[in-house]
């Protein structure tokens, strides 16, 4: 696809297969045809449903305000796909150019965009986790199943792992009335994405509302009854506890194993890509049909001295979705890089939380405006004396100042005073938990000596 | 980036005579998108800087902070949330909006489509057998007034009392020292007074009885946050009554006035009711209701497009302006109901975006269509219209239209 004719050949009448047909895929389909591809697309999906939104399933949903099923996405627009649903991708052919799905059936394509995201990570011990009464959250059929055990009322709900989802979910079972108690490795909730400070803060939240919140400490064994269902927990401290729902909520794992063998920079951490979402060799050169996008897809972002991040946001699988389907069918100087600065929400105690940045791209915190006893305040992050993330509860509003000092590189911290002046205006330090909580291990090793022989070959992954 | 010629650009757009149409004068003051007056005032006419400016913690909406006093805001006891920073305007407003949308009240708009619908019907019926109409007495007044009493629970009949104190209230929203004469300002601020003590006499009524509309529901709040004073009751209500009737008469007539403008636009709405939803964002933009923040105040020293606005200076944004900004907007000056990038200034942006935004459009969005529908081809009798006074809620005093 080097010539302006090839470009207009490929446009009219070419093949792009898209693997994951969740929110990435979808909106990428869509911008693919709003850029005037009319060739032919594939929509390839390991679940049987159409495209569905995910944020509500550790939400609403659980409320029981909204049913999974009315999570379908809305369609922006007709993308005269044939859709393939129901069966995994098992492998991705370079050589030959096509998708193999685990049926055996082999799908050609001239370029590709991977969006297989995440999925939840499992209990680590598969006969527990097959018990009646545990959970994981990351389907429409996982939201559903959790719904129906909390609408039965149990008597006490066990959350491992207080991230976003492990303390939406708890914020859930205050609200439907429900004794939940949730264990956390680290010292605080939130605390590997938002560090210390922000930590505390949701600490406090979680415990005003009723939580039974244990940090520091790790759960090792779920038992079951005669009957294989749930009903308790063993804590490495040698406590217990009685609960007759766990949910697992210990973050995700990328959806790269189908990659292995495939020759591209696809591991545990994602796919590594360049700005413009073109997947990368294992050895780190750039292709030119294959894309990623969405949360498997780990991009260098300029901001943050062109880290790779990859990110599961719902906004960023949005806009990369428009930037990788933008240039799928663009010559080289049309194609968008990827720039957009990260952005989430969680919803959780009644708070509404939000943050535009990198806030683990830092090396200190300030409450920057607002009041942190009540709960409504903007906290900015700064490294090495510049601003590089901000975190809102109940002041989202205000994000946009700081995406703007963000993106000008603004001195940290940002000046004061503001008509809603914090009590304590000095910065702390950021404090995210060490190295041991976060490690992930070496993913490939370097072979050769002569720069024609250097090769990288990827470390087969075990997961725990 | 501080000039000279600009105040002249301000002056011309306030006076009278370019009503009809300042957007010319908008492009001329965006060649400074921050620009120093005579005065010490700054007036901001580009978007970036504009919501810049809005999403800036250091702007202040309380004149308090100005460092010299606002005529126009002389007379202001307890001032509404619109007139207030954090945490006092979020206490105030997360109050107000507990009644009218979500989470606490997510259906209310939505609940109100039938007799929304039922009251533009009525109102398009006594149209029959007139071959002119005025758009604005006849229609894009009532309509919204009758929409706004229901909700507060202010009595429809009593409108000829309030129009009067709301008229002058408006009217001195811009008073200018220089060139206004005192009565100007005098006459609102006896009508802010006037209103007020009405508000209040009618809220006396309402604490302990049960009811459904805004001031029942404040005077009985037993929300998280507790209950507003019977002050900060009056100054909601105050507030809502003024910006729910000053504003969705303007978008209306704006409306039926850009359609007659366009005709193409107008037969897709009438053969594609389905297209009033982006029409009226783009007329948002286009022909905004509310075209002027008059004042807002720098809290602390605040940097915008390199230029330093020191302490205390007033601020004035030119919302119209930045909605037409070329920097921002592709072809903006073209009405454009396909546009699909319409992030446009009309609600504003920031903490103090319109309360009542999503019953405006809604009110819009309806009577744009039904008279679209129903009226026999419609024609303008004089184009431009005469306008109000107000360069801040600008829009056409009439609007007749011939029809049949």
């Amino acid at each position: 696809m080097t010539s302006a004719d090839n470009l207009r050949a490929f446009k009219r009448a070419g093949r792009i297969v898209v693997v994951g047909a969740s929110l990435a895929g979808l909106r990428a389909a869509e911008a693919l045809r709003d850029e005037g591809f009319t060739g032919s697309l594939t929509m390839i999906g390991d679940e049987s449903a159409e495209p569905y939104d995910r944020p509500p399933l550790s939400k609403q949903v659980l409320t029981g305000w909204v049913s999974a099923g009315n999570t379908t996405l809305p369609r922006r627009r007709d993308i005269d796909a044939e859709w393939l649903l129901g069966v995994p991708a098992s492998g991705l052919d370079l050589a030959a150019n096509h998708v193999r799905l685990a049926d055996g059936r082999e799908v050609p394509f001239d370029r590709v965009l991977i969006s297989t995201g995440v999925r939840a990570r499992p209990w680590f011990v598969e006969s527990e986790a097959a018990l009646d009464g545990v959970f994981v959250v990351r389907t429409r059929e996982h939201a559903e199943s959790l719904q129906r055990a909390l609408a039965a009322g149990p008597s006490r709900v066990l959350v491992i792992g207080a991230g976003f989802t492990g303390s939406e979910i708890a914020s859930v079972c205050r609200e439907r009335d429900i004794p939940v108690t949730v264990a956390e490795l680290a010292p605080a909730p939130l605390v590997g994405a938002l560090g210390a400070m922000i930590g505390e803060v949701a600490a406090n939240m979680q415990r005003a509302h009723g939580v039974d919140l244990r940090c520091g400490v790790k759960v090792t064994r779920l038992e079951g009854d005669a009957q294989g269902h749930f009903r308790r927990a063993h804590f490495d401290d040698g406590s217990t506890i009685d609960a007759d729902v766990a949910v697992v909520a210990l973050g995700g794992i990328r959806n790269t194993e189908w990659l292995r063998g495939s020759g591209l920079a696809a591991g545990p951490w994602g796919i590594a890509c360049d700005t413009g979402c073109r997947a990368l060799t294992l050895d780190g050169l750039i292709t030119d049909d294959i894309f990623a996008a969405g949360d498997v897809a780990r991009c260098p972002n300029p901001v943050y001295e062109y880290r790779l991040i990859s990110l599961e946001h719902w906004a960023n699988a949005v806009e990369q979705a428009g930037v990788a389907a933008h240039n799928m069918v663009s010559g080289q100087a049309e194609r968008w890089p990827h720039l957009s600065l990260p952005v989430f929400w969680s919803i959780q105690f009644g708070v509404n939380i939000k943050s535009v940045g990198v806030p683990t791209f830092a090396d200190e915190v300030v409450v920057a405006q607002g009041s942190v006893s009540d709960r409504r305040f903007v906290a900015a992050y700064g490294y090495r004396g510049r601003v590089t993330a901000a975190v809102s509860f109940d002041n989202a509003k205000w994000l946009d100042h700081y995406r703007q000092l963000i993106e000008t590189a603004a001195p940290f911290p940002p000046p004061s005073p503001t008509p809603d002046q914090p009590v304590d205006t000095k910065p702390v330090p950021v404090d995210f938990p060490g190295p041991d909580l976060l490690a992930q291990g070496a993913t490939v090793v370097v072979t050769g000596n002569d720069p024609g022989e250097r090769r990288v070959t990827a470390v087969q992954q075990h997961h725990r | 980036m501080t000039t000279t010629e600009t105040p002249d650009t301000l002056s011309r757009i306030l006076d009278y005579s370019s009503r009809a149409d300042p957007y010319p004068l908008y492009a001329e003051l965006r060649e400074t998108p921050v620009a120093r007056q005579e005065d010490g005032n700054y007036v901001v006419s580009t978007y970036r800087e504009i919501t810049d400016l809005l999403h800036n913690p250091h702007l202040s909406s309380d004149v308090r902070n100005l460092s010299h006093p606002l005529e126009a805001a002389e007379g202001q006891t307890t001032p509404a949330f619109i007139n207030l920073d954090p945490p006092e305007h979020d206490r105030l407003r997360r109050m107000a909006m507990r009644h009218f949308g979500p989470p606490h009240t997510p259906g209310l708009v939505t609940g109100m489509e039938g007799d929304l619908t039922a009251t533009v019907g009525a109102l398009i019926d006594g149209f029959a057998g007139k071959e002119q109409i005025d758009i604005v007495d006849d229609f894009a007044y009532p309509f919204p007034v009758a929409v706004i009493c229901h909700l507060l629970g202010v009595p429809r009949e009593d409108e000829p009392r309030f129009h009067v104190w709301v008229d002058a209230i408006v009217n001195s929203i811009d008073y200018n020292p220089r060139i206004d004469p005192k009565e100007k300002l005098e006459n609102g601020v006896q009508a802010r007074k006037d209103l007020q003590q009405y508000l209040g006499g009618l809220l006396e009524q309402r604490h302990g009885r049960p009811g459904d509309d805004l001031l029942t529901r404040l005077a009985n709040d037993d929300g998280p946050d507790g209950r507003m004073t019977d002050d900060e009751i009056v100054a909601t209500a105050h507030l809502l009554l003024i910006a729910g009737h000053e504003t969705t008469v303007n978008l209306i007539t704006n409306g039926m006035l850009t359609l007659l403008r366009h005709p193409q636009v107008l037969g897709r709405l009438r053969d594609d009711p389905g297209l009033v939803v982006p029409l009226v964002e783009e007329l948002l933009r286009y022909e905004p209701p509310v075209h002027i923040i008059p004042w807002r105040a720098a809290y602390s020293d605040i940097t915008v497009a390199d230029t330093v606005i020191p302490k205390g200076s007033r601020i004035i944004l030119m919302l119209a302006s930045g909605s037409r900004d070329p920097k921002r907007f592709h072809d903006p000056d073209r009405f454009d109901p396909d546009r699909r990038d319409i992030q446009h200034l009309g609600f504003g942006s920031g903490i103090h975006l319109c309360f009542g935004g999503p019953l405006a459009r809604r009110e819009t969005q309806i009577a744009l269509t039904e008279l679209v529908r129903r009226l026999d081809r419609p024609r303008l009798v004089a184009d431009p219209p005469p306008y109000r006074r107000s360069p801040v809620l600008r829009g056409p005093i009439h609007l007749h239209v011939e029809q049949g």
